[in-house]
């Protein structure tokens, strides 16, 4: 169950992040863009937090997984928990994040839990897309003008150093009841990498090396940003607990 | 952006039915007027095919012309195949 969490919790933050950008996109066409990726991952979130709620039982629901849990309680990675800074940031943590996303999924399918599979199939066609929006927009503005360029180096720059964290297994995922089950997240690396690297040239940027990847968001430790978004999303449930429609 | 192109979009709703002007929108290419189309305009299974077309490429006619253009055919009925008893195999006529 956790590891459903874990994996619901990625899609739920970036998810919230990204609807941050709703009503302030550059552009009417990019704001309506952005909000639809924001709904796939909350959607995603959803199913994966209901499947969640049904092997833990006890009239648990999914919304007491987004709503209830404290900050050490969630698993996502901390590059989805990241600012949305200036469009270009925006744009690489989403890239970064619809790579790895992406040939998780591609791996998840042949998970032997069926629910898992049969959601990652369903999903990977949205991932598709994602992965196909975030390119695009890496290679323009990277490929761009001097200044679109600058900027998109600069966010390359400051937030390389949480892309591998969603390759380098947790205590959870390493766990011997999961095999077969959780994706190996350490076979995925080199096949995200290729895409990201590749991309990476076509869109004349200079990937950095990095020393020190930022990691501990899959065991609870989190970068102090996460602690804000919760804020916003929990508020109405902890003014008002339990408040319905 | 400011000076992006403006894109008219035109959206099949399903398969044997033509291409519908839908609306338009900015993109800096026809690539990008593509996924911007997907996004704004097929958000509701509305399409299975999108056409972009740059919006000066469209030469419209001139309403000033409306009445030289289009008056005469109004009071030919007999233009109109209505006539005919089509098969049922002919849909979406």
């Amino acid at each position: 169950m956790k590891y459903v969490l874990q994996l619901a919790d990625n899609a739920m933050i970036l998810g919230q992040r990204l609807a941050e950008w709703c009503g302030h996109g550059p552009i009417l066409e990019q704001d309506i863009a952005i909000t639809n990726i924001s709904l796939d991952l909350i959607g995603e979130a959803r199913v994966l937090y209901q499947y969640a709620a049904e092997i833990e039982g006890g009239g648990k629901t999914e919304d007491d997984y987004p709503y209830k849990r404290d900050v050490r309680d969630w698993r996502n990675l901390l590059l989805v928990e990241q600012p949305n800074g200036h469009f270009g940031y925006t744009i690489v943590r989403q890239f970064m994040f619809d790579c790895y996303h992406y040939f998780h999924l591609k791996a998840m399918a042949d998970s032997k839990d069926e629910r898992l599979a049969v959601i990652a199939k369903k999903t990977i066609k949205e991932a598709t897309y994602h992965l196909k929006y975030s390119s695009e927009w890496m290679i323009r503005l990277g490929d761009g003008t001097e200044e679109s360029r600058s900027k998109m180096q600069e966010a390359l720059d400051d937030r390389i150093r949480f892309f591998d964290e969603a390759f380098i297994p947790s205590k959870l995922e390493n766990d011997e009841s999961l095999k077969g089950i959780a994706v190996d997240c350490l076979s995925i690396r080199d096949a995200a990498w290729t895409k990201f690297t590749e991309v990476c040239n076509t869109a004349t940027l200079t990937i950095p090396e990095v020393k020190f990847p930022q990691k501990g968001g899959k065991d609870g430790m989190h970068t102090e940003h996460l602690g804000f978004i919760l804020a916003e999303l929990q508020f109405l449930q902890k003014s008002y607990p339990n408040s319905n429609w | 952006m400011q000076n992006w192109p403006l894109y008219e979009v035109f959206i099949r709703s399903k398969n044997g039915l033509s291409h519908k002007h839908v609306g338009s929108l900015h993109a800096a290419d026809a690539d990008m007027a593509i996924t911007n189309a997907r996004d704004v305009y097929t958000r509701r299974k509305e399409g299975v095919s999108i056409w972009v077309v740059e919006s000066k490429d469209i030469k419209a006619s001139n309403p000033e012309d409306s009445e030289a253009l289009f008056d005469p055919a109004e009071d030919k009925v007999y233009r109109h195949p209505t006539f005919y008893d089509l098969p049922d195999a002919l849909e979406h006529m």
